[in-house]
């Protein structure tokens, strides 16, 4: 993170946003809609990033704050009747007060031990939402309908089904995270995360109260997540007891590892890498986890820190 | 300039200390004075309680029982994060600094710690110029000499009362012993008071004002070093060497 001047960071981010939006004009059908689904995976990823690669907190649970975010939103418009806005800031708000508890109790841990009491904690959510099956529908999950996901603005409407706003509604969610996760890293409060990650000791010393920072971290992250999960419910009209699985709480830990942890794009890569090597492969052979297998291997053998944190330690060391 | 050795008007004043890991007891009863503007060394063998004494200062240690007074305010009980605002700082043994912060970011978390700004930058940097030339290098590439003063430098961004170093020179060459003992001996002449822990005599005499002999989690006794100097027979009772 050695010196470039912020206008030439911001620069970089809004220019990928700027060429996200592009995209939705030259991608066919197919890749325009996985694009949709990547960008709000990778907003899960970002969340999952700002805990582990800022504070250097490895969870295990991060599903528990996605399934929030998903089941707080979509069981507010399919149980309650919410309109789409209300019901995306409740899932915001479960995931965060979610956070905010598990954050209080996990944190009494660290290490190892922070890793399972986060798994443990997933596990029950997931419970949870198999036992209370006739509200969430359990392992069925629940589909939320088009009439349900159409936004009214004035006069105007917006269909989350309309292959087009799901697009542009995605790569809106993506493109605040993304200024906000990257405002957060460059502020004061970023920079203490990072010395909690490199020294949490010697960060005490100096006189800041890591519990709090790492509180405050953890409920950002919940936050996020659960952002991310509320609009997967909101745009792809589907909430599953999968998405709670252990399975959800790996992934972005994997997507944020083959991109580049404590990089602010890597979220955005390793989830686009995934997506793309998991889709071709498919394509070819049904033994294609095999295929990724070895492409993980692979990169982490050549890209150990993470595609593009392999990139800012070799070249572009100004990168954020 | 120092009080008289081990008077009550002390900066930080310990007394009956006892400190325990787990269920070891490693101090006891511990007295200990540090005067305003002084540099007090705390000398012993290995596992005497040196660097468990500055631990218990600290916070990191918790206090079973005694005292440990800063200008009269009571410290044992805070969190360890309070004990730096109260005005101490801590270098401890091994520097441990944010390895892949730049030496600029690393003093730069110093100063954000109690709101500090430019000012205190400059005046640290001053203290240390070697520093000044590395701004932008990240400072776990630094020599041991160089990031034992990056460490000092960030405890110094809080602008502390009281120093505590936990064997500043240890690992480093003999330029590098100089110039630590150099830096100790301008803040001791900017007002900021040092408990210092040491292993070496040598490394000691030349700037300490006080040594306290540490020997099984107890003080055996403070002598000044003008003192020690005529007689080193403490040094050989204590440490077995002279």
């Amino acid at each position: 993170m050695k010196d470039a001047s912020p206008a030439k960071i911001y620069a970089l981010h809004i220019g990928v946003i700027a060429l996200l939006f592009a995209l939705n004009f030259v991608l066919p059908d197919y890749h325009q809609g996985l694009f949709a689904r990547i960008m709000a995976l990778a907003v899960f990823a970002m969340g999952y990033n700002l805990l582990f690669g800022y504070v250097g907190l490895l969870s295990l649970g991060h599903a528990m704050f996605f399934s929030a975010g998903l089941y707080g939103a979509g069981l507010a418009v399919y149980q309650l009747g919410w309109g789409v806005p209300e019901a995306f800031v409740a899932g915001v708000a479960c995931g965060a007060l979610l956070a905010l508890v598990i954050g209080l109790l996990a944190l009494r841990t660290s290490g190892v031990a922070f890793m399972i009491v986060t798994m443990m904690f997933a596990q029950v959510f997931y419970l949870l939402i198999l036992y209370f099956a006739a509200w969430t529908g359990g392992d069925q999950g629940l589909v939320i309908q088009q009439p349900s996901r159409i936004i009214a603005i004035g006069g105007a409407s917006l269909d989350l089904t309309n292959p087009t706003v799901r697009y542009m509604s995605a790569l809106a969610l993506f493109s605040v995270v993304l200024l906000i996760t990257l405002v957060l890293v460059r502020s004061r409060f970023g920079r203490v995360l990072v010395a909690i990650r490199e020294n949490e000791e010697r960060t005490k010393m100096l006189g800041y109260d890591t519990v709090a920072n790492k509180l405050v971290a953890v409920v950002a992250s919940g936050a996020i997540c659960a952002a991310s999960g509320a609009a997967y419910a909101l745009l792809f009209g589907y909430i599953g007891s999968s998405f709670a699985s252990v399975q959800y709480s790996i992934l972005p830990l994997l997507w944020v590892l083959l991109g580049g942890a404590a990089t602010i794009l890597g979220p955005l890569i390793g989830t686009l890498f995934m997506y793309y090597v998991t889709d071709i492969t498919s394509g070819f052979t049904s033994a294609y986890l095999l295929i990724v297998g070895v492409a993980l291997i692979l990169l982490v053998l050549f890209f150990p820190k993470g595609v593009l944190g392999s990139v800012r330690q070799r070249w572009l060391g100004w990168l954020p | 300039m120092a009080d008289l050795p081990g008077t009550e008007s002390g900066l930080l004043a310990i007394s009956g200390l006892d400190c325990f890991y787990g269920e070891v007891q490693v101090l006891y009863g511990l007295d200990l004075v540090l005067n305003k503007g002084e540099v007090l060394c705390l000398f012993g063998r290995n596992g005497a309680g040196k660097t468990t004494t500055l631990k218990a200062i600290m916070g990191l240690v918790p206090a079973a029982a005694g005292s440990i007074r800063l200008a009269g305010k009571e410290l044992t009980g805070l969190a360890a994060h309070d004990v730096p605002k109260t005005g101490v700082a801590y270098v401890p043994q091994g520097r441990r600094l944010f390895a892949d912060m730049t030496v600029a970011e690393n003093v730069e978390i110093g100063l954000m710690a109690r709101g500090k700004g430019k000012a205190t930058r400059e005046r640290v940097l001053d203290l240390f110029p070697l520093l000044r030339e590395r701004l932008k290098q990240r400072s776990g590439t630094l020599s041991g000499g160089e990031q034992q003063m990056l460490a000092m430098a960030r405890a110094l961004c809080l602008e502390p009362q009281v120093l505590l170093l936990d064997e500043p020179t240890e690992g480093l060459m003999p330029s590098m012993i100089a110039k630590i003992r150099e830096t100790v001996a301008k803040l001791r002449d900017l007002g900021v008071s040092t408990i210092l822990v040491e292993q070496r005599v040598d490394a000691v005499l030349s700037v300490a004002d006080r040594i306290s002999f540490i020997e099984n989690g107890r003080n055996r006794e403070t002598v000044d070093v003008e003192e020690l100097r005529a007689d080193p027979s403490a040094v050989r009772r204590y440490v077995g060497v002279g």
